[in-house]
């Protein structure tokens, strides 16, 4: 298939972008790295009726550290987050996770603005994200990460709002992010994250549920002195995957629980 | 005969600096002047009733030409699908299948409508336009239930789901090796369904001239010639006023043998509208659509005495047809004839059951019926080995057919033509080391690391066919024809009626082809796809016939061009014809072979004046070539994986494969068949499944994001080697080498995964072996709720 027919305008400026948006209204979107939204319109899931292309926008295409924070551009690509040197030792584990993002043609184009936009539940920023405490800036307001991912490919953006920046804290020590996948370039089956910030453990979880999962209690266990396997063992409270082709309910929730044990053993080790 | 040089040389493929570099011509890259293009309207249901079709707005977009169904092809296309007869079984229900559903969808993608227009977008658009209303029907899916009386009917006319029932031993006739048992074992083996997943999907492109009344085809397919004798019946057009022509082929896999209802629509429509139309098949529809592999389920019972002697086999196959039969479908009972592989048996029972579900059409697939055995075989050794504690290899080595018994006559009456099944299997153990492997994997279990390792002892016959043996080839002949052609300046074109879809025939037949000429490989042009060239029937290439039969055909009319230039020759040298010597290209007189006539000397004469008397003119033959059998390759695959218990993940550590086809031609090309058959093998141990929502008949694999083919980074490396065992069937001593990859490896991984977790008591592992189903089996075999992180060994994900 191909896609049906749509309008399409490049925008150079984050103010240009703005403008189109609200320009064709409520049925156009925002074509960035377009590795989620083409296929979709492809195969006619998606039927924009305009696309904004924020490609030429040279605003948005940054990687800095400023005030203690790590800001990070939404069309910053992929492979930019996975080569770049402030990023790894800033935040090593962004890099480590750019580098597990689908195949080459995917980490060229993808964007880390297009991930948190698309939401997609196996989508791995937005689990680094949800347990740093990142905030996502956009033409608007500023959403803290915990407030942005509201279900499966939902999140509180408005038609004409562009994600603009994500900003991280900075983290470099140990971490680890376990990403469980058939193939190399396969969305997570699961993905679980540990990472140490000021001397404590934040924990999370990728697609094992409609939003990326903090683990608090596996955190709190492990604050009160839990070994990484008994800490481990909570991965799973209050979870409910949903089965899909690659994994029954059952099978999620274990791998939670095993792939957080393992990465909060390799982070320490 | 000249001294051989080129036959057996690794020389890289001709074609690929063409295919590699863009400049393959694909049906997508063709297009004619004034072309229209074709979207197909589908059934999205698996069973449906077509109550009412509205074309009214499909017919109002812009760009639309023409918008058909079911009733417009009346008077255009006759008859039904074909189906091959394979055996004549007790039971054998054939629903009529026409290219265009009316009454009734019997799967997810029968065709309901068609839309032409003057761009793919406008055709794309307005079949969405196209309004049917259906009446949705319950779907038969699951292939045991479909058997079962009270069961939903795969169409409403159906008295019951069963395509076909035939027992072709009996079971009584295994009474006394059962009887005589010490040890029974019993298995279920499930063989998924597969989408054959070509890199070039379908596609037809058809061109009617309404003066000449000529249809042109072209479309990518494994053999051109059939599709000329089908569609040609179909539109009551002479297979003279046919061509069919298909140029580079990105993969077929088997699905590119039978026709499809598009390859009767397409050229129908541009009879109809008098324009080209052209119809490129999408990812999602190759994978609904295009006929799938394998689906089906054995159930096998093996009796042996306690010291590993085999002494019976019965087995039942549940094959799923889909809603209707596939043109070759039939073939795939061959898995019955071939479950008793490399071994001696003192009988088999089997039984044959077709079934009919809503579902796309099954038809062969890389190996066809033999992977198919070669896993029930291979898998049943090694159940068996466990059962007695017996290593199985050695379990192997005591039931093999020893290299003196051949020709041998197996069970099903078929002869084995040669073998040396304990040579491939010393040099695969040697290369793997196995002694040292079974030594590290009982240290790796001390340790709570779960190595496993795999063997295939495989056999395959191929070629297909001798006419005299059609009953195996599903009643059909397959023999194979050739015409070689020597140009007055000395230039060479061969024509062949097989086609190569990757196999290489372009290098290979040209070295057959050099060689028995005695001219340089540059001058010689192989030439294949196109009906209006060559000789007036070709059957294709599919079941590693090529080179056993085509090649052997190229080498008959090679021949035959030989011996009339000889003749030329001695005429022209003023000898006798016995006396002529032909030796490196040349024919000079026992004695004086300074006095030389180069092949390209002889053939500008052969077209001039000065013949001897009687003579005709030219340089030319065409041969047909009948194989007295067909070949029997074999070989030993040895895999080694880790399984992680925890995870249910397999790591690949080692795969040795030692292959024996013969006579090699070209080593590269039978490495290259080897890798891309055993990558296939791979993939459908660990990987692929066409799933289908079982309640509703849905197709949950319409993508590649969903249907999992590997990449090369999943793949391990292949360490191949080879022993060679030539054949008495043929003059070049070689057999089939394209299908026996796939054949062979699906096992080897099996086993190597279920021998890595036997440990926990589990005795068989079914396909794909994905990490969720691993985990919850060695879960189950515990016994022990999965709650525990903890538990299971160290590997890491
Ligand atoms: C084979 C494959 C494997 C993949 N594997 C992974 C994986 O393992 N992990 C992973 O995280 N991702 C994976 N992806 C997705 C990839 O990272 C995508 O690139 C990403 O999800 C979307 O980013 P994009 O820039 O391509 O956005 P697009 O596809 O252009 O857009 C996606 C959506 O976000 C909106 N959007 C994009 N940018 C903005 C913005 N700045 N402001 C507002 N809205 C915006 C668009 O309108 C659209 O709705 C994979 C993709 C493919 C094709």
């Amino acid at each position: 298939m191909i896609p049906a027919a749509f309008e399409y305008e490049r925008a150079t400026s984050v103010q240009q972008a703005s403008e189109l948006l609200q320009r064709f209204g409520e049925d156009a979107k925002v074509l960035a790295g377009g590795h989620s939204l083409i296929p979709l319109m492809r195969l006619r899931l998606s039927q924009p009726s305009a696309l904004v292309d924020i490609n030429p926008i040279k605003e948005l295409d940054y990687i800095t550290v400023e005030g203690g924070k790590l800001r990070v551009g939404a069309l910053v690509r992929h492979v930019q987050l996975q080569n770049s040197d402030t990023v790894k030792q800033n935040l090593p584990i962004l890099a480590e996770v750019a580098d597990e993002v689908g195949d080459n043609q995917v980490r060229n184009l993808g964007s880390i603005g297009g991930v948190m936009a698309h939401a997609d539940a196996a989508g791995d920023y937005p689990t680094l994200a949800l347990i740093l405490d990142a905030e996502i800036v956009t033409n608007k307001r500023r959403h803290a990460a915990k407030d942005f991912f509201k279900d499966i490919f939902t999140t509180p953006l408005e038609h004409d709002e562009l994600v603009c920046e994500v900003v991280f804290p900075i983290a470099n020590g140990p971490h680890k992010y376990i990403k469980f996948r058939r193939r190399l370039f396969d969305w997570a089956i699961v993905g679980a994250a540990a990472q140490k910030v000021d001397g404590g453990w934040r924990i999370g979880l990728t697609n094992v549920g409609p939003t990326p999962v903090r683990s608090t209690a596996v955190e709190q266990a492990l604050a009160s002195g839990a070994s990484p396997a008994d800490a481990a063992e909570h991965a799973s409270d209050g979870l409910n995957p949903s089965a899909d082709l690659r994994a029954s309910a059952d099978y999620k929730k274990h791998l939670a629980r095993v792939l957080t044990r393992r990465a909060i053993e390799q982070a320490s080790a | 005969m000249a001294v051989t040089q080129l036959i057996g040389a690794k020389i890289h493929r001709r074609e690929d600096p063409r295919l590699v570099s863009g400049h393959g011509r694909y049906i997508d890259d063709l297009n004619r002047p004034g072309q229209v293009y074709a979207t197909f309207v589908r059934s999205p249901y698996a069973h449906a009733k077509i109550q009412k079709i509205d074309l009214t707005e499909a017919k109002a977009a812009a760009g639309v030409r023409a918008v058909y169904t079911a009733k417009d092809f009346q008077g255009q296309v006759a008859g039904t699908h074909p189906t091959v007869a394979a055996f004549a079984p007790e039971k054998k229900t054939v629903p009529d299948r026409f290219p265009i559903a009316s009454g009734e969808a019997a799967y997810q993608g029968e065709i309901v409508a068609v839309v032409l227009a003057d761009t793919k977008s406008a055709a794309d658009d307005a079949a969405n336009l196209v309004q049917v209303d259906y009446d949705v029907l319950p779907a038969v899916g699951d292939l045991e239930k479909a058997l079962e009386p009270n069961s939903p009917k795969a169409h409403t006319d159906l008295a019951d789901n069963l395509g076909w029932d035939m027992t072709l031993v009996p079971w009584e006739a295994t009474d006394s090796a059962f009887g005589s048992a010490e040890v029974v074992v019993k298995e279920r083996i499930l063989q998924q369904r597969l989408a054959p997943t070509p890199m070039e999907t379908r596609g037809v492109l058809a061109e009617y001239d309404t003066f000449d009344k000529r249809l042109t085809i072209w479309m990518s397919n494994q053999n051109p010639h059939f599709i000329r004798l089908f569609v040609g019946g179909a539109l009551s057009l002479p297979e003279s006023s046919v061509r069919v022509i298909s140029q580079d082929v990105g993969g077929g896999f088997g699905s590119k043998i039978s026709p499809y209802p598009e390859d009767y629509l397409v050229p129908a429509m541009a009879r109809m509208g008098g324009r080209p139309v052209k119809w490129i098949e999408t990812r999602t529809e190759s994978i609904q659509n295009t006929t799938h592999g394998r689906g089906q389920i054995f159930d096998v019972e093996v009796a042996a005495k306690k010291d590993g002697t085999l002494l019976g086999m019965r087995l039942t196959q549940y094959l799923d047809l889909g809603a209707y039969h596939g043109t070759f479908g039939a073939f795939q009972a061959c898995a019955c004839v071939m479950a008793g592989g490399a071994y001696h048996w003192q009988g088999i029972s089997a039984r044959t059951v077709g079934v009919l579900t809503n579902k796309v059409p099954t038809d062969p697939y890389r190996g066809a019926g033999r992977p198919e055995a070669t896993h029930l075989v291979e898998r049943m050794l090694d159940r068996l080995a466990q059962e007695i504690g017996m290593d199985p290899i050695e379990l192997r080595r005591k039931n093999f057919i020893q290299a003196s018994e051949f020709p041998y006559t197996q069970n099903f009456g078929l002869v084995i033509d040669s073998g040396d099944y304990e040579k491939s299997l010393a040099k695969a153990m040697s290369i793997a080391g196995y002694d040292e492997l079974r030594k590290r994997q009982a240290d790796l279990r001390g340790k709570g690391r779960y190595l496993g390792i795999g063997v295939s002892t495989w056999i395959e016959l191929c070629g297909f066919g001798p006419s005299a043996l059609a009953g195996a080839t599903a009643g059909v002949a397959l023999v194979e024809s050739a015409q070689v052609r020597v140009h007055p300046t000395g230039s060479v074109a061969v024509y062949t009626g097989t086609h190569s879809h990757g196999q290489g025939h372009e290098t290979t037949f040209a070295q057959i082809v050099a060689d028995t000429l005695g001219v340089p490989y540059e001058q010689v042009e192989i030439r294949h796809g196109d009906t209006n060239e060559g000789p007036s029937f070709g059957y294709g290439t599919y079941g590693s016939r090529s080179l056993a039969v085509g090649g052997m055909a190229i080498h008959r009319a090679s021949q035959r061009v030989v011996d009339k230039a000889k003749k030329l020759a001695a005429h022209m040298l003023e000898a006798a014809e016995e006396d002529i010597v032909f030796d490196q290209g040349k024919f000079h007189v026992k004695g004086s072979p300074e006095k030389a006539k180069a092949m390209g000397e002889v053939a500008f004469a052969a077209y001039g004046a000065g013949l001897p008397e009687g003579m005709e003119h030219g340089l030319e033959a065409v041969a047909y070539f009948d194989p007295p059998n067909l070949v029997w390759p074999f070989g030993a695959h040895i895999a080694v994986v880790e399984v992680d218990p925890e995870t249910g993940s397999v790591k690949f550590e080692k795969y040795v494969a030692v292959d024996d086809c013969g006579n090699v031609i070209n080593p590269m090309v039978v490495e290259g068949q080897l890798h891309g058959g055993i990558v296939q093998g791979f993939s459908q141990a660990l990987f692929e499944d066409v799933a289908y929502d079982e309640a509703s008949g849905q197709l949950r694999t319409g993508t590649m994001l969903d249907y999992m083919v590997p990449t090369a980074v999943e793949i391990p490396d292949i360490q191949l080697d080879s022993t060679v065992t030539p054949t008495p069937v043929n003059d070049l001593g070689v057999k089939g080498i394209g299908e026996a990859g796939t054949i062979a490896a699906s096992v080897a991984v099996i086993n190597a995964i279920t021998d890595a977790v036997s440990p926990f008591g589990i005795t068989h592992v079914d396909m794909p072996a994905s990490p969720d189903r691993l985990w919850k089996q060695i879960k189950e075999a515990r016994g022990v709720s999965a709650t525990s992180a903890n538990g299971g060994g160290g590997a890491q994900a």
